[in-house]
């Protein structure tokens, strides 16, 4: 982890996704988005403490995770056009992001779904004596789901070598935590399962970075899982869509402001001398006009494509 | 009996909106709750201005909790209430199959009939823009493969709101599904509150020729089709099952009796689906009585993928089922008609 790595990556995340959000009425896009735009710090702190080899499972909110941890832009672009060249060929969409070799095991638009997947991944690394570490990302309305708590109490109980990441950007879709929770504790529960845990405020791209870094360490030095980090964030855009929704009154702008003022985005990029951050800009932008570029001129999947990959026949 | 007054206009999601409204004034043991009712989108409107109306006692937002909201509800209707759980998917009552199918259908029959379930439970299915593989699928016939359990999936805004009332009244859980396309309908809905009675089926076009039976979504293809078909001289009757337990088999029956041909297009997959209950049926009835063709659509067997351009093979359109129905009035030929404009489906635009 390096200021250069770290603003990399949030920059490269928040402009793929500014530019989707550009695309996105030409309809170019025929696929539900939700951006992370506001979030980047969460996913961009965490990867920054992991390896390739270790592997992540995401939400349908996973553009940022994907990205940082160092998924296939071109492939991402490619999907979210339904492109035969996509991360998923084109039967996945933005919701169901994959990429393998970079451990990104799969994204998944049912809430709460992917965070079983995780532990039953962790349990085989450690079955097979692997190094690598598993991490499960969640939205804070997934721990409303009754798979979290059993998700939770499953992986203290065999102390599997698994981070749960919980982004809380205090609502479910239009829905504030206070409308769905008797109490904002959702690390101090994650405790009471029998695990480290521990609530990062203000989106603090260094701290989430300190924090999971420690917890991979341990896990790799063999010490016992899982941690659990409920990370404070604030989703910038509406749920779904890429637009704003403060006129829908469920929230009010200057509920985000605080939340802007303190862009993880230039707060990194302050740090670096202008010699060393344009040229970083100016390779992720020509990276996102060709990544749009690959997914323009990529082939939509041939017809025969409807009816392979149902099963493996090999 | 007065007339209905049938010249109102109004859309499926306000039919629905309507129907919930007349009942909650009714009867205040109606209540209805769910992920997201009482958002500022408020269920594509279907639950709007209903917390004004009657209070977060009766209308309310739930955590995502779909299992134990769902045991909840059956709690609260062996309570004396009515609940109406809403779901903005299909895919999502899978998290609930549990308390759905091991407790709510069973409850009467394996206490003796001492206790009734009179739950709602509201569910839509996706289509186009990116629904995928979690967000699209029409999973009605794993109920209508259990006892104890209704199932009523309706076409049209009259449909939408005499059946919700219906279901609503009933003293069994009845499954609701709604289909994402069908909410921009418009159609003529009386103000007046009535009931469209469970286990009966709509004939919606006279014909000679063939039976076209369409579930859900599919009954606008199969309207679609039977005007295709029209322009080569062949008449479809087509038929609207409304409810699909109850299935009310006679008046499918009568038809292919007279047509001898039938072509049921499912809003999900052919296998052990709605489309097989049907086709079965019919062929256990006919059998011995005349020869007859049967011919079975749905979507394609496989996952629903993203892009647009697999989508397009992956659901059956009006152009698909008529030259189907061609096929089997006119064996030997084939025929695909030509684009209408007039006759093209109605695409959806998200991003939801
Ligand atoms: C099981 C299930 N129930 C409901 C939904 C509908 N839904 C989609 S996103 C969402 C909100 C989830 O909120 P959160 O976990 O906080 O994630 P965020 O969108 O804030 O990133 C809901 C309720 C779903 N996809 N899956
Ligand atoms: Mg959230």
């Amino acid at each position: 982890m390096t200021n250069e790595s770290l603003y990399q990556s949030l920059y490269r995340i928040r402009r793929v996704e500014e530019e989707i959000a550009k695309v996105y009425p030409t309809d170019k896009i025929k696929s539900p988005v939700h951006l992370s735009i506001g979030q980047e710090a969460v996913a961009v702190g965490v990867c920054e403490a992991l390896e390739t080899r270790d592997i992540a499972f995401g939400t349908y909110r996973s553009h940022a995770l994907y990205l940082a941890k160092g998924g296939d832009m071109k492939q991402m672009i490619a999907e979210l056009y339904g492109k035969d060249t996509g991360a998923a060929r084109g039967k996945g969409g933005s919701m169901h992001l994959i990429d393998l070799p970079k451990g990104i095991m799969g994204t998944s638009a049912v809430v709460g779904t992917t965070i079983a997947n995780a532990v039953g991944y962790a349990y085989a690394l450690k079955y097979q004596r692997k190094d690598a570490v598993v991490v499960s990302f969640m939205g804070d309305g997934a721990t409303d789901e009754g798979v979290f708590h059993e998700s939770l109490n499953f992986a203290a109980l065999k102390a599997l070598p698994l981070i749960f990441i919980c982004e809380n950007n205090q609502y479910a879709i239009h829905t504030h935590q206070k409308l769905r929770q008797a109490q904002a504790n959702i690390w101090e529960r994650a405790r009471a399962y029998g695990m480290v845990s521990e609530r990062i405020e203000h989106n603090d791209v260094f701290k989430v970075y300190e924090r999971v870094k420690a917890a991979v360490d341990a896990l790799r030095a063999g010490q016992p899982g899982p941690y659990f980090f409920e990370c404070m964030t604030y989703r910038w855009k509406e749920h779904v869509g890429p637009n704003e929704d403060y006129n829908l009154g469920y929230r009010v702008r200057s509920e985000a402001e605080p939340w802007m003022q303190d862009d993880q985005v230039p707060r990194i990029g302050a740090l670096l001398d202008s010699s060393v951050r344009q040229p970083i800009e100016a390779a992720i932008e020509a990276e996102i006009r060709e990544a749009f570029a690959f997914a323009e001129a990529s082939p939509f999947p041939a017809q025969s494509e409807l009816y392979t990959a149902v099963y493996d026949e090999a | 009996m007065t007339k209905p007054d049938l010249d109102r206009i109004i859309t499926y999601t306000e039919a629905l909106r309507e129907a919930t409204d007349q009942e909650m004034g009714r009867d205040p043991s109606v209540v209805i709750f769910g992920l997201d009712v009482d958002d500022p989108k408020a269920i594509q409107g279907t639950t709007k201005g209903l917390l004004q109306k009657y209070g977060k006692e009766r209308v309310f937002g739930t955590p995502l909790a779909e299992d134990a909201m769902t045991g909840a509800a059956i709690g609260m209707a062996l309570a004396g209430l009515r609940p109406i759980h809403v779901h903005i998917r299909m895919d999502f009552l899978l998290l609930a199959m549990n308390q759905l199918i091991n407790v709510a259908a069973k409850s009467r029959y394996m206490y003796g009939g001492k206790v009734n379930v009179p739950l709602v439970v509201r569910s839509m299915i996706g289509k186009s823009w990116g629904q995928g593989a979690q967000h699209s699928q029409g999973l009605y016939s794993f109920f209508m493969h259990v006892p104890g359990l209704r199932v009523v999936a309706p076409t049209t805004p009259y449909d939408a709101k005499g059946c919700l009332i219906e279901a609503i009244r009933d003293n069994n859980p009845v499954m609701y599904v709604e289909h994402r396309i069908l909410h921009f309908q418009k159609g003529p809905v009386p103000e007046a509150s009535y009931t469209v009675p469970m286990g009966k089926a709509r004939i919606t076009a006279i014909g000679e020729d063939i039976t076209l039976v369409g579930i859900s979504y599919m009954q606008l293809e199969c309207l679609r089709a039977q005007r295709y078909l029209a322009t080569v001289g062949i008449s479809a009757e087509v038929i609207d099952p409304i409810w699909l337990s109850p299935l009310d088999i006679d008046t499918i029956v009568a038809s292919v009796r007279k047509t001898g041909r039938l072509v049921v297009v499912d809003n999900g997959w052919t296998t052990c689906g709605a489309s097989a209950e049907i086709a079965a049926q019919v062929a256990e009835r006919l059998q011995d009585e005349r020869p007859i063709k049967i011919h079975r659509m749905g979507f394609a067997p496989v996952t629903c993928p993203t892009t647009p351009a697999l989508e397009a093979s992956f659901y059956p359109t009006s152009r698909d089922v008529a030259a189907a129905a061609h096929c089997l009035v006119r064996p030997g030929t084939t025929w695909m008609p030509e684009e209408r404009a007039d006759l093209q489906c109605i695409d959806f635009k998200g991003p939801f």
